[in-house]
């Protein structure tokens, strides 16, 4: 069973008090539960069962403008009594930072809303097993398909944020996640694809068969690639990898990296940014989100923010620290972004495929080839050739690169926005980036 | 070494029994117990940013039968803990008959001493090198913009219980030391960065005031690409110089050999045992038993010895990375390179130091040999799909050759090749076998552990470059 608020607000009040009596004079506490079930399957068998059950605690104590933290996952008194007293040790001796503090009091949560994040269904392993016995024999159907592994993980977790200006709340949320990764071969070539479904409710899971199918197409349309030439084309971002553009798009923004001068977005609020049907969102309070939450990492309430208005950069992700070293208020980011989307654009899917009589269609990209402080870009990739708006044949082994800051001016969005994740971008073209094959 | 029954109701002979009972069907499978501290300490922006102190303590008790895995665990060390995971096995695990193999190598060598690197330097002393780094690349005047130093520090304590009541122990020191800096020229931003470490103290890494030198390569690497031009674009010859670009190595081929993978048939390696798959001269092997490398274990996560594995010899594939349930389904044996980043995590078959040998030509003589190419000093990250063959790597350092001869650094750009082939491409290997700086980190199935590794440098033929430059 998950721990319930009153064992985790005992402890985090427990925590406080011993910060308090050594001498700290502020201290903020995050005390978290989770238990996660998964079982894995592969070629229509059993592979692997998992059971995991994880206590959290983490504490700053704070003395004045002197900050340390410490974590740990042992919850007996004895031993944050110990590691409490080692954390404030260690804060003595930690030079003054004029920024660190509690948050400001008057933007902390003073309520919550219910998002709908937390579904107290249990499925039982057997039942975890009947959905993967049937996703994996529509995965497996085809001959091509060599080999299949899937698996089924329900999590459920707990916590309470609590710190000495008296702030003290938290939620229970829940995962339910199916995902199947197949392995189609020919004569020629063996490829790999997925396909998964992460839902706040049981219930909102994909069904088995049409993960199972999705995740078998995907693959063995890959079979065969080409490599193709080097030459200057426009590139079409599927929707699972054109999300990784508004995770860049985030990192830029953030307010440590701004505070810090390393970021290529740095002295851009309220200019240009991206082209003017542009719209950039970040929503807290979807209900069932995946990203959606009450407050931040530091308790302070988070609303929704329009980062992005027809191309303008409106606003940083802005935590308290960050904050205060740049004079903006914490806008309840600590921690990064909620449920942060493109607004859809006005082009249907076909029609953007159809922009360019020769594009690639890019659906899955490897390397860590984003340079946030120069905003330069390159990865490698691997898709389907598109001519006249048609696939024409699978390609890997290229790369594709250009740099941020004029790639984001040429970004064109389809209308197809989904809510999969807690990051979600229509499907996306950019016109003009160098592609380099042979 | 940890005691992990004297703070609990749970008694050593309890979890023997719990463990014996739970395995007595089963194929293979133990008890793992772990005790572990790090400290991370951030100097940043002209501050210390953090230091952070974590103590994390579990254990996993793992039953495998045939190809069956289960696996719970819990970071509560008591009776009812260990017992629920013993039920929430044996609810996986129903009708199982298999047969407990006891044997598991023995061997008295270690790799590295039993010190707890965090308590054997005060913090003061630590704080007072990470001001000193931040003062002296200050120094070096207006270009530079930003400054990140941090020591991160671990100790890990483990305990393996195996069915019948076998214990192994190891306890594992590791350390960190990084500095990062930005440089900015006419309005131009740049990163260089350095690090070193492995199984050994700080002052280890940091006498005769070794910071120094860490600081100068970090702020030469910055310096360097705020001259880089446009990277090109398209297929050419690649030089890589010795050391840490041997993740090419790793990514391209490591993978590709785990036991896992290849026992799945998923590994475009698998149905290559014995066949050539390197150009002649190309000799590859993983290493857990180099002393105090960050890829070195005295034992493996299931308490097999670790051990130096033949992979390539001479352009032939022989042999892959094993841990004990891949190799039992394989038929061989395990290879000591059963790996988990913690408690929290299953064994899965891992590198530790991977390495390509030494040959006999000099770099300058491929350096000569090109035409039109790129020289790949120093690399970020890479990524490999299995699968697929294809991997990729970033250069954070590399330069044009035009007529034999470097010209200008290119900026960073991704080097993208298929696995199985890239090996027969590599027309010359040199004689400067180097070891990385002890930084590397990989990551499988959502695990992270660290890893080292090393070669000579190297003339590839035929690889993509992924420039903007057509």
């Amino acid at each position: 069973m998950i721990k319930d608020q009153d064992f985790l607000k005992a402890k985090a009040a427990y925590c406080l008090d011993v910060a308090k009596k050594i001498g700290a004079s502020n201290a903020s506490v995050i005390i978290g539960h989770s238990i996660s079930e998964t079982v894995n399957f592969r070629n229509n068998n059993l592979d692997e069962s998992n059971r995991s059950d994880g206590l959290a605690f983490s504490i700053d104590t704070y003395i004045g403008k002197k900050k340390s933290s410490i974590s740990s996952s042992n919850l007996l008194d004895e031993n944050l009594n110990k590691l409490i007293t080692k954390c404030y040790e260690t804060t003595k001796i930690t030079p003054e930072d004029e920024f660190n503090s509690l948050p400001d009091k008057n933007l902390l949560a003073d309520s919550l809303k219910n998002l709908n994040i937390y579904d107290d269904t249990h499925i039982e392993n057997d039942k975890k097993i009947d959905y993967l016995k049937e996703l994996e024999s529509t995965a497996s159907k085809d001959k091509k398909i060599v080999n299949t592994e899937s698996s089924f993980t329900e999590k459920k977790s707990n916590f309470i944020l609590a710190n000495s200006d008296g702030f003290c709340s938290g939620y229970k949320t829940s995962s339910f996640t199916a995902s199947c990764v197949a392995v189609a071969k020919d004569e020629k070539s063996m490829e790999r694809d997925y396909e998964y479904s992460s839902k706040r409710y049981l219930d909102d899971i994909k069904d088995p068969q049409s993960l199972g199918k999705i995740a078998s197409d995907q693959t063995i349309r890959k079979l065969s690639p080409k490599k193709i030439g080097s030459e200057k084309l426009s590139v079409i971002f599927d929707k699972r990898i054109a999300k990784g553009m508004l995770s860049v798009f985030a990192s830029a923004i953030s307010s440590s990296a701004i505070a810090r001068g390393t970021s290529f977005l740095k002295d851009q609020l309220n200019e240009q940014i991206f082209s003017n049907s542009i719209n950039i969102i970040d929503k807290p309070d979807i209900i069932k989100g995946l990203g959606s939450k009450n407050f931040d990492s530091e308790g302070v309430k988070s609303e929704t923010l329009n980062l992005v208005k027809e191309g303008v950069l409106k606003s940083y992700l802005v935590d308290s620290y960050n904050g205060r070293k740049l004079n903006l208020k914490s806008n309840g980011r600590s921690g990064g972004t909620t449920n942060l989307y493109f607004e859809n654009g006005n082009q249907s899917y076909d029609e953007l495929l159809k922009i360019n009589s020769k594009c690639i269609y890019i659906t899955e990209t490897i390397g860590h080839g984003s340079n946030l402080v120069t905003g330069d870009y390159s990865v490698g990739a691997t898709g389907f050739l598109v001519e006249g708006g048609e696939f024409k044949y699978p390609i890997n082994e290229i790369t594709i690169a250009g740099n941020f800051k004029d790639m984001f001016k040429k970004i064109f969005l389809a209308n197809d926005l989904e809510f999969d994740y807690s990051t979600n971008s229509p499907t996306m073209m950019i016109e003009g980036m160098t592609v380099a094959g042979k | 070494m940890s005691n992990f029954f004297n703070k609990s109701d749970l008694e050593r002979k309890d979890a023997e029994n719990i463990v014996s009972d739970t395995l007595k069907n089963c194929d293979d499978g133990e008890l793992y117990l772990e005790d572990s501290k790090s400290e991370s300490i951030v100097l940043d922006d002209n501050k210390i940013k953090s230091s952070n102190y974590s103590s994390d303590l579990g254990f996993g008790l793992r039953a495998v039968s045939d190809e069956v895995v289960a696996y719970s665990y819990s970071n509560e060390i008591s009776k009812d803990s260990l017992k629920s995971s013993a039920e929430s096995i044996h609810s996986t695990l129903k009708s199982i008959k298999g047969t407990y193999n006891n044997e598991i190598p023995k061997s008295n060598k270690k790799f590295y001493n039993d010190i707890n690197p965090i308590e054997q330097k005060t913090l003061n002393s630590k704080l007072e090198v990470l001001n000193k780094v931040n003062e002296y690349l200050r120094k070096k005047g207006g270009a530079v913009k930003q400054v990140t130093a941090n020591f991160l520090g671990e100790h890990k304590s483990i305990e393996i219980i195996r069915s019948g009541g076998e214990a192994i122990t190891d306890i594992r020191p590791l350390i960190r030391f990084n500095v990062s800096v930005i440089l900015e020229k006419d309005g131009r931003k740049e990163t260089g960065v350095y690090g070193i470490g492995g199984r050994q103290s700080y002052d280890d890494y940091l006498q005769n005031d070794n910071w120094k030198s860490v600081c100068e390569e970090a702020f030469r690497i910055a310096s360097v690409n705020l001259e880089s031009k446009p990277a090109p674009a398209g297929e050419m010859k690649v030089v890589l110089g010795p050391g840490w670009p041997a993740i090419l190595i790793h990514e391209a081929i490591g993978h590709g050999l785990e036991g896992d993978f290849n026992r799945k048939k998923t590994s475009a390696f698998h149905n290559l045992m014995g066949q050539k798959v390197a150009s002649e001269g190309v000799t590859i092997v993983d290493d857990g038993t180099i002393d105090n490398r960050r890829g070195s274990l005295t034992i493996d996560d299931e308490g097999t010895p670790t051990e130096r594995t033949v992979l390539i010899e001479n352009g032939i594939l022989k042999n892959f990375m094993q841990d004990r349930l891949n190799a039992r389904l394989m038929k061989t044996r395990s290879t000591g390179s059963g790996r988990r980043e913690n408690y929290r995590h299953v064994v899965l078959p891992r590198m530790r130091n991977t390495m390509m040998l030494s040959g006999k030509q000099t770099q300058d003589e491929m350096i000569k040999s090109v035409d039109k190419g790129i020289f790949a000093v120093s690399f970020g990250g890479g990524q490999v799909d299995i699968t697929s063959g294809k991997f990729v790597f970033n250069c954070t350092e590399a330069y044009e050759i035009i007529n034999g001869k470097i010209g200008s650094p290119i900026k960073g750009a991704t080097l993208i090749g298929d696995g199985p082939s890239i090996l027969k491409e590599v027309s010359m290997v040199g004689n400067d076998m180097m070891l990385d700086p002890g930084i590397g980190t990989c990551g499988k199935a959502g695990q992270g552990v660290p890893v080292g590794v090393a070669q000579p440098s190297i003339l590839i033929d035929r690889m993509t470059v992924g420039g903007t430059k057509l």
